[in-house]
């Protein structure tokens, strides 16, 4: 990276930043009103679809990747999740304080807690992203310890992360498709080309294929801003589940359609058409047609384009469902004001920044770096050696953890978390 | 016994008696709108040359209310749908959710709050009509009863047929509501909602939601099995291929012994 290049983008971070802090202050200051072009017929906008819906649905790498590798003990997933986990962290820690930014009364958030309405999907959501947002700090947190060495928490983290990685599909099953239960109590306000009383189905299944194409972008952009060489073939494994993901979700989008009878309403001249079209375009034709061929997904730039497409289309469902859907039955129209944008762009910023720091201070890529089995291979070594120094000394914590090495461990821990470092 | 309004389009001539006593009911002192807001609960929207009034119209089983996450709308017995500004979290869901575009949001504001009308709570509580019923010169606003005001409803159809459209708006929309219409016209040429059908919108979420015990049941037990099965199979290999070596080492032994033999 060159020199100039570095500043521009030094000097966009800061800008970014100046402007969203600047814009939440009148917020702040004047009420939502005089930051935002919300008004009684579009009481949910950008903040909502982008902040909230998106940066929930973007984060579903991080509970689908680590099933698959620490349920389905599938271990070539193994160097993605940690930066899936820790892009899904990121994305829950900027939506909560989006919503402090976007809840009109964002010192009763609490209220969740003790005022209770089971009958509310909202009071749903609140509850599986509060907890699934302490799920995620968890997963995240061994890369602290790791970091500082504290093997005893890296120890302990070892031993709850199965239960931690269940509660989080768990969690993240409810949430992500009670979301779009959210909109099903809107009939006829929204537009029929986004109201469906599928709409869960449609949240989970959408969610799911954006929160791959999340982890592949991610990782496309790792290797261009932190020289991290990017896994092309898994990549290009990842791609071939979206591409599966991407067309059950056109299925599913199209036959809810057909069988509301809505699908006339796209062929319309209308502001909901098009922005239904661009959906489409964005979240199926592309990524389907640049991924289709299997020998394309070779190639890192094609895999990038999907992967950004499917990501760009996520935004525009999410953003169709929230806004555009309601315009037609609001006596008023509604598109952002510049400070919504920059407050937005600077909590992706603000994301950005932070997984930055994380991967350069902890052992964000550190784990499956090498193939897996040579990490077993090199545990049983460590098991192997003859009287270890650990039973030597004597140590009864370090002993605790030598009687727990016989049993057959699949998922090696983080170099750190090597029995018989430390005691 | 819960209470109700029964406003009768074709007595109402469009005098705004109603909105004045609103206004001053509920110190609404900025100049009034033409649609309801924040600071407008009831206003006169004009339709097919009829004056049509627009306020809450209070649900019997309101969406907005199954929608708050804190439960700050609430329907009382008595029919108001009240809001509790200390519990509201002003996250603007109610608004989404209900299907007339009542609750307003006071936008300008630090400590924003949902405004809507309230059914004057502390008349109706105790039996009396609200400022705007006692205000309406020509009955075209009718408190009482709720089963009462249905059964009057009835009755004025049945009395003068051909003045009013066929049927009581609100006696069973989405759950029915306290406020109902009586019209001359078809109540959808008012800008009444008739697509609604007579579930209460929060059933179709409540059935969505009865379903998350099971998923979540179903999550854990999936994966967890799933772990159990790979983690199973992957101890038999394991024994497997250590027997295998064992006896691999056996034979090799065997074979050594007998060579050097």
């Amino acid at each position: 990276m060159t020199r100039p290049r570095v500043t521009f983008w030094r000097l966009f971070i800061v800008a970014s930043l100046a402007l969203g802090a600047y814009s939440i202050f009148v917020r702040f200051h004047e009420g939502i009103g005089g930051a935002t072009n919300l008004s009684d017929g579009t009481p949910w906008g950008l903040w909502v679809g982008l902040d909230i819906l998106t940066g929930v649905a973007l984060a579903a790498g991080g509970f689908m990747i680590t099933a698959v590798v620490y349920v389905f003990g599938l271990e070539r997933y193994r160097p993605i999740v940690r930066p899936a986990l820790l892009t899904a962290f990121l994305g829950y820690l900027f939506f909560v304080i989006g919503l402090l930014v976007e809840l009109g009364r964002p010192w009763n958030i609490w209220h969740a807690i003790i005022y209770w309405n089971p009958n509310s999907a909202l009071f749903e959501v609140a509850w599986c992203v509060m907890l699934y947002t302490i799920v995620l700090a968890l997963e995240v947190s061994n890369l602290i310890f790791e970091r500082f060495g504290w093997v005893r928490l890296s120890r302990v983290f070892h031993a709850v992360v199965l239960f931690l990685v269940i509660a989080g599909v768990m969690l993240s099953t409810l949430h992500q498709s009670s979301l779009g239960t959210l909109f099903v109590i809107a009939p006829g306000k929204m537009h029929a080309l986004w109201y469906s009383p599928a709409l869960p189905l449609i949240f989970y299944v959408s969610c799911m294929c954006a929160g791959l194409a999340m982890v592949m972008v991610e990782a496309f952009l790792s290797q261009r801003f932190l020289k991290h060489p990017v896994r092309v073939d898994l990549m290009a494994r990842l791609a071939r589940v979206l591409m599966i993901g991407l067309m059950l979700l056109t299925l599913l989008r199209f036959s809810d359609l057909w069988l509301r009878s809505a699908l006339p309403l796209a062929f319309q001249p209308t502001e909901e058409a098009l922005a239904f079209w661009v959906e489409v375009a964005l979240f199926q034709v592309i990524p389907i047609v640049v991924l289709w061929p299997e020998r394309r997904r070779a190639s890192p730039r094609r895999l990038f384009v999907g992967a950004f497409s499917a990501v760009a289309g996520l935004v525009t469902h999410r953003m169709n469902v929230a806004t555009t859907s309601f315009v037609s039955s609001s006596p008023t129209d509604y598109f952002p004001t510049w400070m919504e944008f920059s407050v937005s762009i600077a909590l992706v910023v603000a994301g950005v920044v932070v997984f930055w720091g994380f991967a350069k201070w902890t052992p964000l890529f550190a784990e499956g770096e090498h193939p897996p089995h040579a990490a077993h291979r090199a545990e049983h070594v460590t098991r192997a050696r003859p009287g270890p120094p650990t039973a030597i000394s004597g140590c009864g914590r370090a002993r605790r953890g030598a009687r727990r090495l016989p049993a057959p461990r699949r998922w090696p821990g983080g170099r750190s978390t090597a029995p018989g470092t430390r005691c | 016994m819960s209470k109700g309004m029964l406003i009768d389009i074709t007595a109402c001539t469009g005098c705004r008696a109603c909105v004045n006593a609103c206004r001053t009911k509920n110190r609404l002192d900025a100049p009034p709108g033409a649609r309801l807001s924040e600071t407008d609960f009831t206003v006169l929207e004009h339709r097919d040359r009829l004056a049509v009034r627009r306020m809450c119209y209070h649900c019997n089983d309101p969406a907005c209310a199954s929608a708050c996450p804190v439960a700050a709308m609430v329907r009382t017995p008595e029919g108001p749908v009240a809001y509790d500004e200390h519990r509201c979290m002003g996250c603007r869901y109610c608004m989404v959710a209900c299907p007339h575009g009542v609750p307003a949001f006071e936008w300008h504001s630090r400590m924003p709050r949902v405004r809507k009308c309230a059914f004057c709570p502390d008349h109706v509580a105790e039996g009396r009509p609200p400022p705007c019923a006692t205000a309406c010169p020509t009955e075209a606003t009718l408190f009482g009863d709720r089963d009462a005001l249905i059964k009057a409803a009835t009755a004025r159809i049945d009395a003068r047929p051909e003045r009013y459209y066929p049927g009581i708006w609100g006696r069973d929309v989405a759950g029915g509501t306290s406020v109902m219409f009586l019209s001359p016209v078809p109540f959808d040429r008012l800008g009444l909602r008739t697509d609604l059908g007579p579930d209460p919108l929060g059933h179709a979420t409540g059935r969505i939601l009865a379903l998350v015990p099971g998923t979540a049941a179903t999550v854990v037990t999936v994966l967890g099995g799933t772990y159990w099965l790979y983690r199973r199979r992957a101890a038999v290999a394991a024994e497997q291929a250590l027997a295998a070596a064992r006896d691999g080492a056996d034979a090799a032994a065997r074979e050594g012994r007998e060579g050097g033999r």
